[in-house]
């Protein structure tokens, strides 16, 4: 066995959280939360771009990972997931920057 | 023409809004296929998962089936698995507790509990699983015998895993919709034990 | 890929391919380089490091590996058992 800590490995990519030091000592947050209706549809919509195959649950494994760490321990599970679907999404030309944009300010100038 | 916000910095809901709008103008997906897909999950609960595990405790040839192939297990009490990953159960038995995590994302038995708990999918909770598993499920109030062997099983890849828990004392002749209301999400993951009673918490010297 | 039967002892490749660049790894950390024991066989699956980047992917075999947790951490630790779904290509036999 190798004297290195594990919990300290350098190397180690941030979601790969296995006996990570810094954890140890935070408790676990048992209470039940009811997941929002945004949760909801945006778990949904993973699910519709899986089964049609245009997004892998892997490739979206792929784009959380990619978020860098403060940010992915800063945002909420499924904000974690709107980042992913969106940055595949870009990646794979289904949808463009620009759509994006004017699909938001459309909502912004539409008072919704 | 108002300069368009950074997408990284837009809050989230927003830019989520705006991706169901171009994919909807791209007939990618439709409100009413959201909606359809919503109901889908939200009929896979722990409740699904609870039956399997009455099932086990009663009838003794289900039981061999759901440790030899959890998928079909299911399969036999109508619970869709279509599309689903394979499912392994793992037995608790006397002197012999599993403990589930996904240290690397949130891997988890939805066909047959549903949506990931919150505490499943933290940092915590993925963390300190694999390392401190007695630590962990003590902040549920569950304590396990001191020589009790505990497995922790890091679902990391394609199978998803449910523990099948050993069947409570005091449960003597209780039928399969009540013993099915005993059993809890935390139970089916390691969490927790089921026991009778409304002492949900109190430790499981009923393993022994 | 030669299959690995139940019992073999393994070591898990001391690799990080999430240091040279853009990778989708499902071995943990706190595995690699570490011994373990085939406890089975679980199936064939396509490889999710190519899958993750919608690359064609060949099937590769996935074992349940057993550790032991003495030979991972230090204490604090009170797990007797880790069981760990691992890929094929990331185990050697000893």
């Amino acid at each position: 066995m190798s004297g290195s800590e594990p919990g300290q490995n350098p190397k180690r990519a941030h979601h790969d959280l296995g006996g990570v030091a810094k954890f140890l000592c935070e408790r676990v947050d048992t209470a039940p939360y009811a997941l929002t209706l945004f949760d909801r549809r945006v778990d949904a919509l993973r699910q519709i771009l899986g089964a049609s195959g245009i997004m892998r649950v892997d490739e979206l494994r792929r784009g959380i990972e990619a978020i860098p760490e403060v940010e992915y321990h800063r945002l909420s599970y499924y904000q974690r997931w709107v980042r992913s679907i969106v940055d595949n999404l870009l990646r794979k030309r289904i949808i463009t920057a620009a759509e994006l944009w004017a699909a938001l300010a459309a909502r912004d100038g539409g008072g919704q | 023409m108002t300069t368009p916000p950074d997408l990284l910095a837009t809050p989230a809901e927003a830019l989520f809004a705006a991706l169901l709008d171009v994919l909807a103008a791209k007939g990618v997906v439709r409100e009413a296929e959201l909606a359809a897909r919503i109901a889908a999950t939200d009929a896979a609960s722990p409740a699904q998962g609870a039956r399997m595990v009455a099932r086990a405790w009663v009838d003794p040839t289900y039981r061999a089936l759901m440790l030899a192939d959890g998928t079909r297990a299911a399969e036999a009490l109508g619970i869709p698995m279509l599309g689903a990953p394979p499912l392994g159960v793992l037995e608790n038995r006397p002197g012999l507790h599993h403990l589930v995590v996904c240290t690397l994302c949130s891997c988890y038995p939805r066909a047959v509990l549903g949506y990931p708990p919150f505490w499943f999918k933290s940092a915590a909770y993925r963390a300190r699983a694999v390392r401190d598993p007695r630590g962990v499920i003590a902040e549920w109030g569950t304590m396990l015998a001191p020589d009790t062997e505990i497995v922790v099983v890091d679902s990391t890849a394609d199978y998803r895993w449910m523990v099948l828990p050993s069947r409570p004392d005091g449960t003597d002749g209780w039928d399969e919709a009540a013993l099915a209301a005993l059993v809890r999400e935390g139970d089916m993951i390691g969490v927790t034990v089921p026991s009778p009673g409304p002492a949900r918490a109190r430790p499981s010297a009923a393993t022994g | 890929m030669t299959r690995l039967g139940p019992g073999t002892r393994v070591i898990v490749r001391d690799d990080w391919p999430e240091t040279r660049g853009e990778a989708h790894i499902r071995t943990p950390h706190y595995v690699r380089g570490r011994e373990g024991v085939v406890v089975r066989h679980l199936g064939n699956f396509p490889n999710p490091e190519d899958l993750a980047f919608a690359r064609p992917a060949a099937t590769v075999p996935l074992y349940h590996v057993r550790f032991d947790p003495n030979t991972l951490w230090p204490p604090p630790r009170s797990a007797d058992v880790l069981l760990v779904e691992i890929f094929g290509h990331w185990l050697e036999a000893r």
